[in-house]
């Protein structure tokens, strides 16, 4: 490793802060320009005048946009995301849990979808354009076609309501015994396999596909090395780059885009809690949850960018 | 009754003979299956509640920003977690009637203007400090406070003066107002160890439950209280939980599956799916609340009563609680208040869909083209519907109605009390005069079908100091009618709660005034052993 990939590496994140800054802006203009404000939204149709007037002046909701926007940055620079207009709790405490559940239930989710799609991959390779690889092929696409929230109330259907396997509900609380903390988010997480299963299976079997047809494959095939040995020693190692890229994009999904899942199980995930608090236009909360879900994509990303660049040598010895 | 049977039927009740058993014997004894069952659960009931265990129920109604405080409580999950660790100075009972808590006796002064709350000895708190008339006076302070958020700020806006002196707190009033201790029965007015002022957050009164665990938007929980000051009467199970399912069907699965004992908000379309499931019991109450479509009074083209009239009779009732609640409601009759409320006047005549004369009206008003009406799903499940088959029924009597529907989001800070012709909803209040004051009197911040009658407004006030109830309902009925011929509120329907309650699960008690027995489905029900 010598210092060109050091200097890649640092420009990737320093490009990556810089990305996080245009994204918190957009997200605080974002927040802006939902109807209604925040003290009618929490007050709802219950609210009065003075109730509204109260409230406005106790959140510092007079002040300009921009001025709310710099406090709330400079708090962020110092580890302080500030408190939840609408409960008045701190940020970072009541972010802190559910952050953890949701990568929990992403990293369960992962450990089983990742080995499996390449797996899968790798089958459907070797067997190409048989049966096996069509059967592969299109339960995964079919999987991945329909809705997850179809997906899951049909797991819940069968596994929860019908045969009473699974619990429907997926309410995780701290200490609960890790036995039922798994039986708990069985169904999510199988949800969620299904959903990014097929499009990590298919790059799989497309990259390495693609490898397949070049020369020295064809000479692996001639020395009469075995089908399996030459995906795994010759096309995998040279197809890393566009697998790795698409697992990275399926991970960061698995912990930004499960809103439709944890609502259906009822996850205490990031997800709902960030529904709840746009509906409420509670704009700190919406921010720091959105600059979270920002980062976790930006860094995924530059991750698979890293990996990609360290797994082809002409990427790590340019000219 | 032979004595056999009876002697058998408890048996089962104590659980030394089995239920198979029992039937056996009864047809021995020449009894048809169907009584032998009856008189099972006659001697279930009469063996009393079941102590112990855990009770669970799956709610709607819950965000992870909630907080304890019961005066910002605005959700069902917060308002049936409240009635469980919460207790009030008084409460409604499913027929209407007051029942004393903390408040051991209320009277008043003749002119209904001073009243005078016996606090009841020896209610301990949460925390073991006892329950005293500062703090009620602490309590309705820090809600009836100008800064207050508090939900209950309006109807405590009444009150002149309040001290507490020995046992007793002493409450005067601007004006006079017979229905003074309904409004203490407001959900919001929990009782808390110097009014919640040190700690709104707390969780602690003086209900039948202790508050253990507090993940807002996720799941509640609490054990009995040892020292709860009605023992027994209340809160059976030893510990209860509410589980926070905004999602319809995963709350329905749930309830199937038996990971919640009970749920709220079965939608009207699923019932009868719902009803089907073995164990599963629909509990549905007509309540108070209703849909009103609101027209402001003051404002062309509804500032003309003919326009008005003619569109309360251009709207087919039946068809809309048939199609829109699927039956599971009530038709409405262009008033606010039903018979769900104390002193209704029931002698009204009922407003019926007549096309006929709805489009003489319409002639007679003068108006021409179409009439926009604002909608959206959140005014109330189904509110877009509701307008579209309104714009039909207004079509056969010659009315063209122009449906707009509004995005959710804003609907009702933009568009309810802002906009002429609008869909929105009313969750009812505790008596008649509280639900004019709020919404239909000149000065009301709510008064969303702007409704400023000078007259109207002096009978609301008369009705609301007179204390000989035959009279106040005469004066009731006055009230209803004006509304009725003359207001701008047009109502289809009045809802009903619709709960289910799954196997095992007895001693449930409808309230018509809020769903899941009125908020006391955790502390009322009981786990069959």
């Amino acid at each position: 490793m010598s210092s060109p990939i050091l200097k890649l590496v640092a420009q990737r994140v320093a490009l990556g802060i810089l990305l996080l800054l245009a994204v918190s802006v957009l997200i605080f203009a974002g927040t802006q320009v939902l109807p209604g404000d925040v003290a009618q939204s929490i007050l709802g149709q219950a609210a009065t005048p003075e109730s509204l007037a109260n409230l406005r002046a106790e959140l510092g909701l007079n002040d300009p946009a921009y001025i709310r926007y710099f406090r709330w940055l400079g708090g962020v620079m110092t580890g302080d995301l500030g408190t939840a207009l609408s409960s008045g709790q701190d940020i970072a405490t009541s972010i802190g849990g559910r952050l953890w559940n949701t990568l929990f239930l992403a990293f369960c989710a992962a450990l089983i979808s990742v080995p499996l799609a390449i797996l899968l991959g790798l089958l459907a390779v070797r067997y190409r354009n048989g049966w096996v690889d069509k059967l592969i092929s299109g339960l995964a696409l079919a999987s991945t076609s329909f809705p997850e929230f179809f997906i899951g109330y049909l797991l819940v259907y069968f596994f929860a309501v019908q045969w009473q396997i699974f619990p429907g509900i997926s309410t995780v609380y701290d200490g609960m015994p890790f036995l039922e903390r798994m039986q708990a988010i069985a169904l999510p997480a199988a949800a969620l396999t299904l959903v990014v299963l097929a499009q990590m299976m298919r790059m799989t079997r497309a990259a390495i596909l693609n490898v397949m047809q070049s020369a020295y494959v064809e000479t692996a095939e001639l020395k009469g090395l075995s089908a399996f040995s030459i995906i795994r020693k010759h096309a995998l190692p040279n197809a890393v780059a566009p697998i790795i890229n698409v697992v990275m994009l399926n991970l960061a999904y698995l912990i930004v885009g499960v809103v439709v899942v944890e609502v259906i199980f009822v996850y205490p995930g990031m997800g709902q809690y960030l529904v709840d608090h746009v509906s409420k236009r509670d704009v700190p909360v919406v921010q720091a949850v959105g600059l979270i879900f920002a980062a976790v994509y930006i860094a995924l990303n530059i991750v698979a960018d890293i990996a990609s660049i360290v797994a082809n040598p002409r990427l790590r010895h340019p000219k | 009754m032979s004595n056999e049977l009876e002697f058998l039927s408890r048996r089962v009740a104590t659980g030394k003979l089995s239920r198979r058993d029992f039937l056996g014997r009864a047809a021995a004894l020449g009894v048809s299956a169907a009584f032998a069952n009856t008189l099972l659960s006659d001697a279930a009931l009469a063996e009393g509640p079941v102590k112990g265990g855990v009770l669970k129920a799956g709610l709607q109604g819950g965000e992870s920003s909630n907080v304890l405080d019961p005066a910002l409580n605005l959700s069902q999950v917060n308002f049936s977690f409240g009635k469980a660790w919460g207790e009030l100075l008084v409460e409604l009972n499913p027929d209407g009637s007051l029942e004393n808590r903390i408040a051991e006796d209320i009277g008043s002064s003749d002119d209904a203007k001073v009243w005078t709350m016996k606090i009841r000895k020896g209610i301990e708190f949460h925390d073991g400090k006892t329950v005293s008339a500062e703090d009620v006076v602490a309590t309705l302070e820090r809600h009836s406070d100008e800064k207050s958020k508090s939900a209950a700020l309006g109807i405590l806006q009444g009150i002149d003066s309040m001290k507490a002196s020995g046992d007793e707190v002493v409450i005067s009033l601007k004006d006079p107002n017979a229905d003074f201790p309904y409004l203490m029965a407001d959900y919001h007015l929990v009782i808390q160890p110097n009014g919640g002022k040190d700690n709104p957050n707390a969780g602690i009164s003086a209900g039948p439950y202790k508050v253990t665990i507090d993940e807002p938007g996720v799941r509640y929980g609490g054990e009995k209280f040892a020292n709860y000051w009605q023992g027994d009467k209340l809160g059976h199970a030893a510990q209860i939980e509410i589980v926070v399912i905004n999602d319809a069907t995963a709350r329905t699965a749930a309830l199937q599956g038996g990971q919640v004992n009970m749920i709220n908000r079965v939608e009207p379309k699923v019932v009868d799916l719902v009803k089907r499931v073995p164990g599963v019991t629909i509990q549905n109450v007509s309540g108070r609340g209703f849909y009103p479509f609101n027209m402001f009074c003051d404002t062309a083209p509804f500032d003309n009563n003919d326009l008005r009239m003619a569109l309360k009779l251009a709207m087919d009732r039946e068809e809309l609680l048939d199609k829109i609640l699927r039956g599971y409601g009530k038709v409405g009759n262009d008033i606010p208040v039903n018979e769900a409320y104390p002193l209704f006047p029931d002698d009204l005549e009922q407003r019926k869909f007549d096309p006929e004369k709805a489009a003489e009206f319409y002639k007679k008003s003068g108006h021409s083209g179409s009439i926009l009406l604002r909608t959206s799903d959140v005014a109330f499940p189904g509110a877009v519907d509701a307008a579209q088959l309104y714009q039909q029924s207004c079509a056969k009597a010659g009315i063209q109605i122009e449906i707009k529907r509004e995005p959710g989001d804003g609907y009702w800070s933009e568009v309810w009390n802002k906009q002429p012709f609008s869909l929105s909803y009313w969750g009812g209040r505790a008596t008649q005069d509280q639900m004019y004051s709020t919404a239909y009197v000149s000065g009301a911040d709510w008064n969303d079908t702007r409704f400023k009658r000078p007259d109207f407004d002096k009978m609301v006030l008369t009705a609301r100091g007179e204390l000989d109830q035959d009279k106040r309902k005469g004066m009731y009925r006055d009230i209803a009618m004006v509304m009725r011929d003359e207001g701008g509120l047009l109502v289809p329907f009045f809802n009903q709660y619709i709960d289910a309650s799954g196997k095992g699960v007895q001693g449930w008690v409808n309230n018509p005034a809020q769903e899941m027995c009125g908020g006391y489905a955790l502390s009322l029900c009981w786990l069959e052993a």
